[in-house]
């Protein structure tokens, strides 16, 4: 890959049917930097599950609301930002699924997942409202 | 996502495929565990050898509907999990809550 930055951005309606279209194209940006099987993944479930909170809680479905996409592509790295136009959320206050209470709960896992798979995470609340979330996978020096 | 049901004895088996993910997915096991329950289906295995995705969504399902089994007076076990099944359920610690089988004769077995 060249040593320059090259970035890719797509801008999808708020709806649960795009959620295969991000993941395909996540795979092919993934499969294209030569990420390992695992690698790929957990990136692909890490944009799924960002996506999945933008559309559903940040946008509630509104379809008229979008979700921005942007992969950031640099030989070391791969950052990713999900933007949504929702009324944001504080995600230190979301409850740990690993707390005994939480366990069997059937939601509430997917930020959890995300902060697992990535190696940085963060949730920046937007001026003009809403959440992005900032994730960086490192690729690993051989 | 498609699931297949088979009977031995008492025993439903659910063999699952393709993609278990927020919306068809999950309703699929949702639908076909339940309507097993409304037959008095009490012994029930997911074969998830051939789900080659899921989601977060797809996890809390399984946790349902283990919940639901459980709380109908049934008992749920999970065979033939994939590495990324089984990576998803472990570090939710959701490993500790299910039974699971690498064969289908042991999960059979466990029943009696």
């Amino acid at each position: 890959m060249d040593k320059i930055s090259n970035e890719i951005e797509v801008i999808i309606n708020s709806a649960l049917g795009n959620l295969d279209l991000i993941q395909t194209l996540t795979d092919c940006i993934t499969d294209f930097m030569k990420f390992d099987e695992d690698s790929v993944h957990q990136i692909g479930m890490s944009v799924r599950e960002s996506v999945t909170n933008a559309i559903q809680h940040g946008n509630k479905l509104d379809k008229s609301k979008k979700v921005d996409i942007s992969f950031v592509m640099s030989p070391d790295r791969l950052c990713i930002s999900v933007r949504d136009e929702g009324n944001g959320f504080q995600a230190d206050k979301i409850p740990s699924p690993l707390e005994d209470e939480n366990i069997l709960k059937p939601s509430g896992r997917g930020i959890f997942y995300i902060r697992t798979f990535m190696d940085e995470v963060e949730f920046r609340s937007l001026p003009e409202g809403g959440i992005e979330v900032h994730m960086v996978k490192k690729v690993p020096s051989n | 996502m498609k699931i297949e049901v088979r009977a031995i004895g008492d025993i439903h088996i659910l063999d699952c495929s393709g993609r278990i993910t927020l919306g068809e997915g999950t309703m699929a096991v949702r639908n076909t565990v339940r309507d097993i329950l409304k037959n008095d289906g009490k012994k029930i295995i997911l074969n998830l050898a051939d789900v080659n995705y899921i989601d977060s969504s797809g996890i809390g399902e399984l946790v349902s509907t283990y919940t639901t089994v459980t709380n109908n007076g049934g008992q749920l076990k999970l065979l033939n999990l994939t590495k990324k099944i089984r990576e998803l359920l472990a570090i939710t610690k959701l490993l500790t809550v299910f039974q699971v089988f690498e064969d289908e004769k042991s999960a059979i077995a466990s029943f009696s």
